[in-house]
């Protein structure tokens, strides 16, 4: 038998060993993303850090970022959303009529099509929460049901275009006073600014934990990942400020981020939708209401769809019967490159993020080398089976 | 003396450092009827499964010898092969097949895997007139009741020219008739010539069918009874089902034993599924602070199933009667309302309904009672670091510390997890139900001074379990539940294995 004192005290080298072990996946996949974006810088010949491009790649994924952090919600409560593409592209529908049709102010029409998400996502989630109805089968209804009524909704054809003050949600970029010409300084200094609260939130975060004696994270990691990660933001917020700035869209991204790794990794609710998803009965009987949280969870869902809904609609200016054709896919696969297990209870925000930039960076590089549109869907689809060989093997091991 | 049929010998099985069985002997002769009992958790099942090749040649010690010959099987097919048959408690049909599907299913008569369905259903109606059934060989298994899916089971088990049936506790949840039938049914086949293993809780249909007992107890043979030598009376049984010293493996404890506390009256609770099977019959239940009360039963007598009806309603449906604490009538419809009325229900199967695996110590910890930890509904990590470190040493919980994952830790290490849980929702009543299943023997010395200290702390504790010398040397009372009811209570003083399980092993028969 293990004595408790011998298993306390392991020796330096073993304490590191052991942390890196156990959280091999977390560092693997930020590993996996810079790599892949080190390839494609070199295999682009530069392009895909120029910061037009790098603007672009932003712009492109913010839909999916927005989706991927409900989604991340819903799989790791143990279900799974096929309709988000289908609710963004009739949300961004309904959005076109109200605005170009009605006349409607663009922040009403707004909190309508969010509250119209909403109402879509609590219709979905009442069967799978408290019918017990496979999400699966309910959301694949939805996804046809909700494909049939953009349709109907646009009558076949795109509406637009949207009033300026709507685009601005997706094509705007933070106002800059000093209207510095080749460097926008505003968003220089607020990239800046968030690289600095990053590491003064990471360091008292750090402090905090080790006063209660419940920090297990080497200090040399922690050290390394957190001023990598604060470089890497004032980095990047450099190269786009040498373009037109931060991207309005990237600040709502960012916000939504913070706000969700909050909610789930600190929060009461967060905790209790990973136990519903790690183990559903055990949480029934600990008292945790698993038929409410997976009901929130859908509503959560249809909120951000709508949401992703109106930015991809600002962004083309327009609504098309063909908007959110096959998001749920890339939505989807973002959530388990990111680590997410398909059985529930397991998966992080981050993770989320980086897999979803993992795809977009693929998708944009692989664009500019020229790779038809036929390769890149097999290299993504063997990227995603690769992804969670990869932590199916970890596990077993 | 007809020659045996089947030899096992010197049979040991461990799970990791568990011993299940250790030197069991077993002799089946040809056309007899042998029964083999024991307590749970006594070995019956494991040495079943060795038999029948569930768990393969080389995870075990011993020789098996069938017809002569030595066997070594890989696999269920490969026992099934040479004709030993197993039917489980749980059944293993396919409910929405029909019965001639299910009889044939993986053996099905075919040609170029194309089968014949005409011959399948020719030979089912000849296999179901050999079991007695009149059923039509397309009718669907879900439309047949318990009793007769347990003769689809022999039928099938006929349709592979099986020499030897073995039959897990066929009769735990038939009713008299269905059980007499099938009995009979042995019988019938024992003059075809077809041996038998019997595992049965029920001696007095033992004493009807059975030629030759062996008991079992802590996985080693502690009897081999000849019934047509001599007649073997029920008492002698039971001594050697239960009898086994109790030295100092539970602590000492002076209870002092308060007023009443808790209550339930007229519960009754009807089956998750069949929701006309009664299963809860009508239940009286009262603890009074710093009291330990036991129940005993056999599996299948409705002891979980009271218990999480009592919890928040979690199992059953159609649940009627009442829940006193001190003496007011609580609502316990939920898991919420039971919790903050001071109900903790300690489940006994830890990993499907206790833990988050994949979590850590201290998360589980805190799961039951989120809000003791957070203000507004955020975490304070540093209070539910402290409250997890606090019960880990407290329960000794063996781990470096509170991070590590409940996946990586032992059967009694886990179940002082799942405790913390629960103490830290402070509970004023504790239902423990089969506290130390599957847990060495040092660590159930560890969880029963945590429920002594428990009492002493003047809760009420509620007490299920299968192993009765663990009742005996804990409880200060017990009550013995059968069939859904309470069938006998003893006093701490008065208790002994022998009167408990004469009080359930008689029930059924009046």
């Amino acid at each position: 038998m293990a004595t408790p004192s011998a298993a306390a005290v392991p020796t330096q080298p073993e304490r590191h060993s052991g942390f890196l072990k156990n959280n091999l996946r977390d560092y693997g996949l930020l590993i996996s993303l810079v790599a892949i974006m080190v390839f494609f810088q070199v295999m682009t010949n530069g392009t895909l850090f120029q910061p037009l491009n790098l603007t672009n790649l932003i712009l492109q994924n913010s839909y999916i970022i927005v989706m991927a952090l409900g989604m991340l919600l819903v799989i790791v409560a143990g279900h799974i959303d096929l309709s988000v593409g289908s609710v963004s592209g009739f949300v961004g529908a309904v959005a076109a009529v109200l605005m170009v049709e009605y006349k409607l102010h663009f922040v009403p029409a707004a909190l309508i099509c969010l509250t119209l998400g909403a109402v879509i996502g609590a219709a979905q989630g009442y069967w799978v929460a408290f019918f017990k109805i496979p999400s699966f089968i309910v959301t694949l209804a939805g996804m046809l049901v909700f494909k049939g009524l953009a349709l109907a909704v646009l009558g076949g054809s795109s509406v637009g275009p949207f009033p300026p003050e709507f685009q601005l949600l997706s094509t705007g970029f933070i106002p800059d006073p000093f209207s510095g010409e080749s460097l926008r300084i505003a968003s220089l200094v607020a990239g800046l600014l968030m690289a600095l609260v990053l590491l003064v939130v990471k360091v008292r975060g750090r402090a905090d934990r080790v006063r209660h004696g419940m920090e297990n994270e080497p200090y040399a990691f922690f050290i390394v990942k957190n001023l990598v990660f604060a470089a890497m933001i004032a980095a990047f917020s450099y190269l786009l400020s040498t373009y037109k700035g931060l991207p309005n869209v990237l600040i709502v991204m960012l916000l939504l981020m913070l706000v969700y790794d909050f909610v789930t990794s600190r929060t009461t609710i967060g905790r209790r939708i990973y136990a519903l998803g790690g183990n559903e009965k055990a949480a029934r009987l600990s008292g945790i209401k698993t038929e409410r949280l997976t009901f929130y969870t859908f509503i959560n869902m249809g909120v951000l769809a709508a949401l992703a809904g109106l930015i991809f609609a600002a962004r083309l200016n327009t609504a098309t019967p063909k908007a959110g054709l096959g998001f749920e896919l890339d939505v989807i696969a973002a959530c388990f490159i990111g680590g997410a297990s398909a059985s529930g209870g397991v998966g992080k925000v981050l993770g989320a993020v980086i897999g979803a930039f993992i795809m977009g960076v693929m998708n944009n590089g692989m664009s500019i080398m020229g790779i038809g549109i036929d390769y890149q869907q097999v290299i993504k689809g063997l990227v995603l089976l690769a992804a969670v060989c990869v932590d199916v093997y970890n596990k077993n091991k | 003396m007809q020659k045996p049929i089947l030899v096992m010998r010197g049979m040991s099985k461990s799970f990791h450092s568990v011993k299940a069985l250790s030197d069991v002997n077993l002799t089946v002769h040809a056309g007899q009827i042998h029964a083999i009992v024991g307590e749970n958790g006594a070995g019956k099942s494991t040495l079943m499964k060795v038999l029948s090749g569930v768990y393969p040649h080389g995870e075990y010690e011993g020789e098996i010898k069938f017809l002569g010959q030595e066997c070594r099987f890989k696999g269920i097919s490969d026992s099934e092969e040479k004709g030993i048959i197993i039917i489980h408690q749980e059944l293993a049909l396919v409910p929405l097949l029909s019965i001639a599907e299910n009889i044939f299913l993986g053996n099905e008569p075919a040609r170029y895997g194309v089968i014949d369905w005409s011959a399948a259903f020719v030979k089912t109606q000849a296999l179901l007139k050999k079991v007695g059934l009149k059923e039509s060989p397309g009718t669907l298994i879900t439309d047949l009741g318990v009793g007769k899916q347990q003769l689809i089971e022999i039928a099938k088990a006929l349709s592979k020219e099986v020499k030897l049936l073995i039959l897990d506790e066929p009769t735990a949840s038939l009713n008299e008739t269905d059980s007499d039938a099938l009995l009979e049914l042995l019988l019938e086949l024992k003059r075809q010539g077809i041996a038998c293993i019997l595992i049965s809780h029920k001696l007095n249909e033992i004493s009807k069918v059975a030629d030759a007992i062996t008991v079992l107890r802590d996985g080693t043979t502690v009897a081999s009874l000849d019934c047509a030598r001599e007649p073997i009376s029920e008492d002698r049984v039971i001594q050697h089902m239960v009898g086994r010293e109790m030295a100092d493996r539970y602590p000492k404890r002076t209870p002092h034993i308060g007023e009443e506390v808790f209550a339930v009256k007229n519960w009754k609770v009807h089956h998750a599924v069949h929701a006309d099977r009664l299963l809860i019959k009508g239940v009286d239940l009262h603890v009074k602070r710093g009291e330990i009360v036991g129940i005993a039963g056999l599996m299948g007598a409705g002891r979980t199933e009271l218990a999480m009806s009592i919890f928040g309603r979690t199992y059953g449906q159609g649940i009627s009667g009442q829940v006193f604490l001190h003496g007011q009538e609580i609502d316990t419809s939920t898991v919420q309302k039971a919790i903050a009325h001071g109900i903790a229900y300690v489940t006994e199967d830890r990993k499907g309904y206790g833990l988050v695996l994949d979590e850590t110590i201290a998360w589980n910890t805190t799961l039951a009672n989120l809000e003791a930890v957070s203000r507004h509904g955020v975490i304070d990590e540093g209070h539910e670091f402290g409250v997890a470190e606090d019960y880990r040493r407290k329960l000794n919980i063996r781990s470096p510390d509170v991070w590590a994952r409940t996946v990586n830790l032992s059967g009694g290490n886990q179940q002082k997890v799942v405790l913390s849980k629960w103490l830290f929702s402070n509970p004023e009543v504790l239902i423990l139900d089969e506290p130390t299943r599957g847990i060495d023997v040092g660590a159930k010395y560890e969880i029963y001074t945590i429920i002594a200290q428990l009492a002493a702390e003047g809760k009420c504790v509620l007490m299920i379990s299968s192993e009765m010398p663990e009742l005996l040397g804990m409880c200060d009372r017990i009550c013995v539940l059968n069939e859904g009811r309470f069938v006998a209570e003893f006093s701490a003083a008065e208790a002994t294995q022998e009167k408990i399980m004469r009080s359930i092993v008689t029930s059924g028969v009046n």
